[in-house]
């Protein structure tokens, strides 16, 4: 049975600047699914994960990072700490016997660029396979 | 630092599934420093129960609280602060904590979150290593500083076995030989004439193979 996803996205604030310009019309006019709800933070490496958690227990059905390529961030680390924190409530999720593709980190470049649309396509096609969250 | 590490979610879970109200209560003492059970951490474990309660069908409410230290009666009498919002307590402290919320609240339900694993410090980010075995009995001024009792697999105390090989220990080669180091660091310090002089056997009463310890001073206690 398809189901629409109910997907969060924290994404630094340089990797999605470009593309919430004009309220994210360019993101739609590429195909950006309309069922993922993007969160801005100033860096990804001050991404908690209890607010990742969080995100499940508000009903997500997936959680997903985009930061700033590895070699690049904006804020040295920053995008490092966020890999590491995402492959915790990766860790966590399998603790909790649920899937851990529900959750998943991208390093892209600022801008916006193919990568970060093809990222919310793939992230919403996945879930869409793997079904809503257990939670 | 009392080191610990959180226990497996399954574990806790385990624990706590016929709970309907519970206090996650954090420590900020050495806990928080090692990162186990801290504020943060009982942030991160109230979400985990909350979750794995949920995916396991039952309706259970999660708060969270933080005490100064769970090691000190007047910090644990605080905990009267969320009387009557819970019918269990899972402790984020380590297991000297677990046990005075359990000597001086006799009607709480109290569960350890964590597994206090050694006593040791952070020499890098994220790394955590045993440093003293709490025995009762230092011996650091006859070993340049550094413990043989906690550092060495066996606890020699008349230099190293004959396992170790680069000095590196037999039980693990990422695990530093540390008779090797109290000999190269003795030599350092000009003092390897001192380690020519046997130790004695030790009295191992004082590391708690009398039962449990106790220390009285006198002159801090007023009734």
């Amino acid at each position: 049975m398809s189901f629409t996803p109910d997907i969060r996205l924290f994404s630094c604030h340089y990797t999605s600047q470009q593309g919430c310009a004009n309220e994210g019309k360019e993101l739609r006019e590429l195909g950006f699914p309309e069922n993922i709800r993007l969160t801005r933070v100033p860096c990804t490496g001050k991404l908690e994960i209890s607010t990742m958690l969080k995100a499940f227990e508000d009903g997500a059905d997936a959680v997903y990072v985009v930061g700033c390529p590895v070699d690049s961030c904006h804020n040295v680390k920053g995008s490092q700490r966020a890999a590491k924190r995402v492959t915790a409530v990766c860790e966590m999720l399998q603790e909790l016997d649920v899937e851990p593709e529900r959750v998943r980190m991208y390093h892209l470049d600022r801008g916006l660029h193919p990568e970060f649309v093809d990222a919310g396509k793939e992230m919403n096609q996945d879930i869409e396979k793997i079904g809503p969250s257990p939670f | 630092m009392i080191v610990a590490e959180r226990k497996p979610l399954a574990e806790i879970l385990d624990m706590v599934k016929d709970c309907t109200k519970i206090l996650v209560l954090a420590c900020r003492g050495c806990v928080t420093v090692c990162s186990a059970g801290g504020e943060r951490e009982a942030e991160i474990l109230a979400s985990l129960i909350r979750l794995g309660m949920k995916k396991n069908g039952r309706s259970c409410e999660v708060i969270e609280g933080s005490l100064v230290r769970q090691c000190d009666r007047e910090y644990v009498d605080a905990i009267d602060q969320w009387q009557g919002q819970y019918d269990a307590i899972v402790s984020t402290a380590c297991g000297v904590g677990v046990n005075f919320i359990a000597n001086l609240r006799p009607s709480d339900n109290v569960f350890p979150a964590l597994n206090t694993t050694f006593f040791g410090g952070s020499a890098e980010q994220g790394i955590w290593s045993e440093q003293c075995a709490g025995c009762g009995d230092c011996v650091l001024h006859l070993t340049g500083g550094l413990c043989p009792v906690a550092r060495c697999a066996k606890s020699l105390m008349n230099g190293p076995c004959g396992g170790s090989v680069d000095g590196r220990c037999e039980i693990d080669p990422d695990v530093e030989c540390v008779w090797q180091m109290i000999y190269d660091r003795m030599g350092r310090l000009d003092r390897q004439q001192e380690m020519a002089k046997p130790a004695p056997i030790r009295d191992w009463s004082t590391a708690g193979h009398g039962g449990p310890r106790k220390q009285v001073r006198e002159d801090l206690t007023v009734s």
